[in-house]
C-alpha cells in the first residue's frame, strides 16, 4: 500500500523506515546525538535496542485523526508488544503557507496572518509580530505606557486561557473527562472578556504594530477581577480532582521524561524545559514589555517527566493572576497607540472632517508603511515556550520574509525521545503533556 | 545606525575569525560556508548551548544588496538564532548559500534540535543538508515539486498538485 502512496516520490519517503531498512548506526547517531555522546557511548546504553527481529514488531499509524494528537499531528510507532521502540512525528496537514502569505500582507494587515498560528495564544502571536516589527521601525522605546501594560495584560490573560486549555484536554485524554467540561468553561470566562475587548474570542488582531486597536472598554476592570476571583476556589478543586489522585498520579508520574541536557540539545522551551529543572523563562530572565517590574515565580519542575509539566502549568494559571493583580493596580493612563503618523491611522472623529485625514487613513490601510530595510530577530514567551519572530525588510511596506519560530515545532521533536521505550498507553500522556499546536507546528 | 556607519571605517570586529554586525543591536555573525559548524562548535563551547532557531531567506531579487563587512551577497541565506542559557545573550549566524550549490553542513551532530528546521528549509528553500539524518520534506506532500518560499515560486492559482486524483 506504501508503495501506491509514495509513488513518483522525488524527496524519498517522510515515513519511519522498516528496520531492516536502518542500520544500527542510525540509530545510536539520533541518541548519540541528543546526549551529545559518541556513537559507541551511545551503543552502550540499553536503551536503544537494536537486536529486535524485524518479525516482532509492528509500526502503526497514530493519527492524523487520533483524537488526542491535538489536531493532525501523524504519529508512526513502532512497538513490540506495548513497548514503543520509535517513533516520528509525522506534520504538515495543516501547511497553509502563511509565512509566504505574509510576505504578501503589509505590515499593517501582518497581525490577521500570525495570529492565525497558534490559535490557542493568538495574542502572543501578535505581540511578537508586533515588537519585531516596532525594533524594525526603531520606535520600540517609544511605545506608550498603557500600550505596553495592557500588552501585557492581554498577554497573561492569554497564558491563563491556554494553560486552562491545556489542563483540560490533558484531562480529557487521561480519562479524566470532567476534566474537560471545567478547563472549557474557565477558558470561556476569559474568551468572552477578550470577545468585550476585541471583538473577537479568537484571533483578535488585537496588538498591532505601534500599540493595540482600541482602548479598554468601560467596566474592564471588574470583568477581569471577575475572573480571577472566581478562579483560585475553581483550581482548588482541580487539585483535589486531580493533582492528588493516585490514579492521576500513576499515569503522570516518570512518564516521558526527559533531561535538562536532552531538552536543550532538542531546543525545547517554555514549560518543558523548566520541567528539567532549567529555570529559563524569557520573561524573567530576557524581560520585554515591563515584566521586570512585576513579581512571579518561575515555576520549575525537577524530573522533567509529564506530572512535571502539568504541575508546571498549573501553576503558572496562579502566577499568571498574580501579575494580572499588579497591573491592575499600575495600569497607567494614557495613550493605547503611539501617536507616530507614520504607523498610526488617524482618529475616526478626524476623518470626518479633514480630506487629508481621509486619505491618510487611506493610504495606511491599503499600502501600509514603509519600514527600513533591515533583519530582525524577536523572541518572547508564550504559553508553550519560546515564539520568536524572525523578520526581513528591503524598505517597502510587505516584509521581504517574515518566519516564526513556533515553539510547538521545536517541542514536537522531543516526542520520540519521552516515548522511547515507553508503553503505548503513555504516548498520549506524553503528547498531551507537550501540549502542541498543530496550527503552529504547521504554519 | 552608528553601528553601520562604524564597520564602514574598517574597524570590523570579529568573533572566531568571522566579522560582527550589528542589526538593530541585535549580534549578527557573518559565516563563511565552511567555517560554518566550526564555528557553531566554538560557539557552544561559549556557551551558546540552545540553537533556538534555523531558517532561510532566498534574496533572489536583491542580488546586490549590503550583507555588511565586504561580505558577498549571494541567493540564499541560512539563518541561525543560537542562544546561551547562562550568559543571556543571542546571536545570529547568517550564512551565505550559493544558488548553483544549495548545500550546506547540517547541524545536527552539534545541536539535534536543528532536525525540524533544517528539514523545513530543505522543504521551503531546496537547500540540501549534509550529513542530516533524514533529508526529506516535512511539510509539504513528499512528491510535491518546487520548493514554495523561493522568490520565484508564484503565490496563488497553483493547480493541484496531489497525484492520483482525477482534477
Amino acid at each position: 500500500m506504501s508503495s501506491v502512496i509514495s509513488a513518483g516520490t522525488n524527496e524519498g519517503g517522510q515515513e519511519l523506515q522498516s528496520r531492516s531498512e536502518l542500520t544500527a548506526k542510525e540509530l545510536f547517531r539520533e541518541v548519540g546525538s541528543v546526549l551529545r555522546l559518541s556513537e559507541a557511548e551511545a551503543a552502550k546504553l540499553a536503551e536503544v535496542q537494536t537486536e529486535v527481529p524485524e518479525d516482532q514488531t509492528m509500526i502503526i499509524n497514530m493519527g492524523p485523526q487520533h483524537p488526542s494528537t491535538h489536531g493532525v499531528l501523524r504519529l508512526m510507532l513502532e512497538l513490540q508488544g506495548e513497548t514503543v521502540l520509535r517513533c516520528k512525528p509525522i506534520i504538515g496537514y495543516l501547511h497553509t503557507g502563511m509565512e509566504k502569505t505574509g510576505e504578501s500582507l503589509t505590515y499593517m494587515q501582518g497581525g490577521t496572518n500570525v495570529t492565525r498560528m497558534d490559535y490557542l495564544s493568538p495574542l502572543n502571536n501578535e505581540l511578537v509580530f508586533s515588537l519585531a516589527v516596532e525594533k524594525l521601525l526603531g520606535i520600540e522605546g517609544d511605545i506608550p505606557e498603557r500600550a505596553v501594560w495592557m500588552r501585557m495584560l492581554l498577554s497573561e490573560l492569554n497564558r491563563m486561557s491556554s494553560h486552562l486549555l491545556f489542563l483540560a484536554t490533558n484531562g480529557m485524554d487521561i480519562g479524566a473527562v470532567s476534566m474537560m467540561l471545567y478547563g472549557w468553561r474557565e477558558r470561556e470566562d476569559v474568551l468572552r472578556f477578550f470577545q468585550k475587548v476585541t471583538g473577537l474570542r479568537m484571533n483578535h488582531n488585537f496588538i498591532r504594530p505601534g500599540g493595540l486597536a482600541a482602548d479598554m472598554p468601560a467596566g474592564w476592570r471588574d470583568d477581569v477581577l471577575a475572573i480571577l476571583e472566581n478562579l483560585p476556589s475553581r483550581l482548588e478543586e482541580y487539585d483535589i480532582l486531580m493533582t492528588g489522585q493516585p490514579i492521576w498520579r500513576e499515569r503522570l508520574q516518570g512518564v516521558g521524561a526527559i533531561t535538562a541536557r536532552e531538552a536543550m540539545a532538542l531546543g525545547a522551551t517554555g514549560p518543558i524545559l523548566r520541567s528539567t529543572g532549567v529555570a529559563w523563562d524569557l520573561r524573567r530572565d530576557m524581560p520585554y514589555l515591563r515584566y521586570e517590574d512585576v513579581e512571579f515565580d518561575v515555576v520549575v519542575g525537577q524530573y522533567g517527566d509529564a506530572y512535571d509539566r502539568y504541575a508546571i502549568r498549573f501553576n503558572e494559571i496562579r502566577e499568571s493572576m498574580k501579575i494580572v493583580y499588579q497591573i491592575l493596580d499600575r495600569m497607567p493612563s494614557g495613550d493605547y497607540r503611539i501617536q507616530n503618523k507614520k504607523v498610526t491611522p488617524p482618529p475616526r472623529a478626524r476623518i470626518d472632517e479633514s480630506m487629508e485625514a481621509l486619505i491618510h487613513h487611506f493610504k495606511i490601510f491599503t499600502e501600509g508603511f514603509k519600514v527600513p530595510e533591515g533583519e530582525v530577530y524577536v523572541g518572547i514567551e508564550s504559553p508553550r515556550g519560546e515564539i520568536g519572530c524572525y523578520i526581513v525588510s528591503d524598505g517597502s511596506a510587505n516584509p521581504y520574509r517574515m518566519h516564526m519560530r513556533a515553539p510547538s515545532f521545536v517541542n514536537i521533536q522531543a516526542l520520540p525521545h519521552m516515548m522511547r521505550g515507553g508503553l503505548v498507553a503513555d504516548a498520549v500522556a506524553v503528547i498531551s503533556s507537550v501540549d502542541p499546536v498543530l496550527g503552529e507546528v504547521d504554519r | 545606525m552608528s553601528d553601520q556607519v562604524e564597520q564602514a571605517e574598517e574597524t570590523v570586529e570579529t568573533l572566531h575569525g568571522c566579522p560582527v554586525v550589528y542589526s538593530r543591536d541585535q549580534m549578527v555573525l557573518l559565516v563563511a560556508r565552511e567555517q560554518y559548524v566550526g564555528v557553531v562548535k566554538s560557539l557552544l563551547a561559549d556557551g551558546f548551548d540552545v540553537c533556538i532557531d534555523l531558517t532561510g531567506v532566498d534574496y533572489l531579487s536583491l542580488p546586490h544588496r549590503v550583507v555588511g563587512a565586504g561580505v558577498k551577497p549571494e541567493r540564499f541565506e541560512v539563518v541561525v538564532n543560537l542562544l546561551s542559557l547562562t550568559k543571556r545573550e543571542r546571536i545570529r549566524l547568517r550564512v551565505q548559500v550559493p544558488s548553483d550549490d544549495t548545500t550546506l553542513a547540517s547541524l545536527f551532530d552539534v545541536h539535534p534540535g536543528t532536525e525540524a528546521h533544517e528539514r523545513e528549509t530543505f522543504d521551503m528553500f531546496g537547500i540540501t543538508f549534509d550529513g542530516h539524518p533524514d533529508m526529506t520534506r516535512i511539510l509539504m506532500p513528499e512528491d510535491w515539486d518546487g520548493h514554495p518560499l523561493r522568490k520565484d515560486y508564484d503565490q496563488g492559482f497553483i493547480p493541484v498538485q496531489f497525484k492520483g486524483t482525477n482534477s
